[in-house]
């Protein structure tokens, strides 16, 4: 019986021939990750044991991210403790205010992560860098110290549901419509302690930004990671940008699924899910009339380019319906830049939309749009578990940029293609 | 070792938003965390919480975030351990790494109904319902992992 790609890159990193499905492995680590909420935590666990060193100061990654610029000051004196520790052991890949951005942006942004590397994070959408073709998950602030002090983790091997895509995605349809519509399929369960693998003709349409998007929620599945096979879109994406070396893996022709989920991506309409849970879906023709009174389009799912450029196409124009406030927060610092130059920022500012730094601030109910009892809110995030984006009487229904845009213009949740 | 108290019960997908919501994240101290868990959705619980108590989920428990302020705001609370059905991966690893004991076990989170006194011995996976009687045997943990539990959590694990 044949290995699963995930597979093939765990025994890799285990030092293994192969791995099967259930198998405990200790693997070397590429790359640690932790933010301002989680970092601390692990670094007080290292301090506690007496840990005087971390395995490799260039394969740890330190981003400021969840609640900065700092929003009150118990969180600046987290991120004090993440500064302090940055600059004791020299951590290569800090990224403090002005640098950061979204970790799960900035990370394959910056060329940290890429095809076969093998990583953790503290923080749950770690997840997101299989797009890249690399075996990435979420882990705890206690793993993320282990990992720190060891350069290693312990994993389970994973069983895996193949996702076998095929046609191309219609108009004002995008991977967050894909995700939305595969949890919904499966339940937020459907994937417990399993790998998602995507495949199929489906995937070389699907660009680089949507396939992030897609690993990004396969955490929303249960999943332990979610993984795209490599190809010249990947390539493309980490030409100049990823300088260790790539080592592409693939599942082989007889590795075993558990089931297997076609997604014919022709077929397939925006997709809203509902409170309380991101399995609670409906496509757009069955949402009926929600009026909302914010939309927030960023995080660390829906930060990227395609997604400003997205919401920019519906937003251009056009106005934020009145008594709708529209939070637009890039992934990153380069896709600020970027989206300054090719005038989307004036398009956002025109259409009466707040255009903020990178911060995951809302996602989580953090700052930067948290909302009030009884306030209802369309957002490109990723959870809308109750009390997720504030008050526990709040609600979030999540959507893609497009659907978000459109909600903005009209106050209710809308499909794009039905704008005048 | 045995823990021994009032089964506090809940449902599906109990997530970590709700465990410890994010406005919260802002501290690192347990006793902070304890002092808002569950609020969001059992205002009661924490007025009910007594050293020693079990916390029943049913599937998918602990979904959501990797915040591992989750499972110490539970354990800080005075939860002794935590059966469900099925858990969260991330929630699985984290609990076991800050030496939170879970069980799973469909049929015991199915049976136990809320205040029910619960006996559970740790080193045989048997959960024993005080009130109704009934006994149940949840999936013991592998080896792997009994050798962290036994040197207090993955840290000390490692040394």
């Amino acid at each position: 019986m044949g290995m699963t790609m995930t597979q093939k890159i765990l025994a890799a990193h285990a030092g293994l021939p192969r791995v099967e499905a259930g198998q405990l492995i200790e693997a070397k680590l590429d790359l640690v990750l932790g933010n301002d909420i989680t970092s601390p935590v692990a670094i007080r666990a290292m301090e506690e044991c007496g840990a005087q060193t971390v395995f490799d100061r260039d394969r740890i990654a330190l981003v400021l991210d969840h609640f900065t610029p700092n929003k009150d000051i118990k969180a600046a004196e987290q991120c004090r403790v993440v500064r302090d520790f940055a600059r004791k052991h020299r951590i290569t890949h800090f990224y403090d205010v002005g640098r950061m951005g979204i970790e799960h942006a900035l990370l394959p942004e910056q060329g940290l992560v890429g095809p076969g590397d093998c990583v953790i994070g503290a923080d749950s959408h770690t997840c997101t860098y299989g797009a890249l073709g690399a075996f990435s998950t979420g882990v705890g602030s206690t793993d993320m110290a282990a990992g720190m002090i060891s350069g290693k983790a312990w994993f389970k091997v994973p069983a895996a549901i193949r996702v076998a895509l095929r046609g191309t995605l219609p108009p004002w349809v995008s991977g967050k419509d894909v995700i939305l519509h595969l949890i919904g399929t499966i339940g937020v369960d459907g994937a417990l302690y399993q790998s998602l693998e995507f495949t199929g003709e489906g995937v070389a349409a699907l660009s680089m930004d949507d396939r992030l998007c897609i690993a990004n929620m396969a955490i929303e599945a249960g999943a332990k990671n979610g993984i795209f096979p490599v190809d010249e879109v990947t390539r493309d994406y980490c030409r100049g940008r990823f300088l260790r070396e790539s080592v592409e893996f693939s599942a082989d022709p007889d590795a075993e699924y558990t089931r297997t989920v076609e997604i014919d991506l022709s077929a397939l309409r925006p997709v809203v899910a509902f409170p309380h849970l991101p399995g609670n879906t409906r496509t757009i023709d069955e949402v009926g009339d929600v009026p909302v009174d914010q939309c927030v389009i960023g995080s660390c799912t829906n930060g990227r380019m395609g997604d400003l450029r997205a919401a920019a196409a519906v937003l251009k124009g056009r106005k934020v319906a009145p008594g709708v406030r529209c939070i637009i927060l890039p992934g990153t610092q380069d896709i600020y830049l970027q989206a300054l130059r090719e005038g989307l920022a004036e398009i956002f500012v025109t259409a009466g939309a707040v255009f903020s730094t990178p911060t995951c601030g809302p996602c989580l109910g953090g700052h930067m749009g948290v909302l009030g009892k009884g306030e209802r809110a369309v957002s490109t995030t990723n959870r809308n578990f109750v009390g997720r984006m504030g008050h526990v009487e709040s609600e979030v229904y999540l959507a893609s940029p497009a659907v978000a845009a459109a909600s903005a213009v009209t106050g209710r949740i809308t499909d794009p293609a039905t704008l005048e | 070792m045995k823990a021994h108290g009032k089964a506090h019960c809940y449902g599906d997908n109990i997530d970590t938003d709700v465990i410890i919501p994010a406005r919260y994240l802002n501290t690192v101290s347990h006793e902070e965390l304890a002092a808002h868990c569950m609020e969001d959705l059992d205002k009661e619980f924490l007025r009910r919480v007594k050293p020693g108590d079990v916390m029943v989920g049913q599937k998918n428990f602990g979904c959501g975030s990797s915040r591992e302020h989750a499972p110490i705001a539970i354990k800080a609370c005075g939860i002794s351990c935590v059966i469900a059905a099925t858990f969260a991966r991330i929630f699985y690893r984290n609990a076991i790494n800050i030496g939170l004991p879970i069980l799973e076990c469909p049929e015991a989170a199915a049976a136990i109904s809320n205040g029910d006194e619960v006996e559970v011995d740790f080193d045989t996976g048997v959960i024993r319902d005080l009130t109704t009687g009934a006994v149940f045997q949840a999936q013991p943990f592998p080896p792997f992992i009994q050798n962290i539990i036994q040197k207090g959590g993955l840290i000390p694990s490692l040394f």
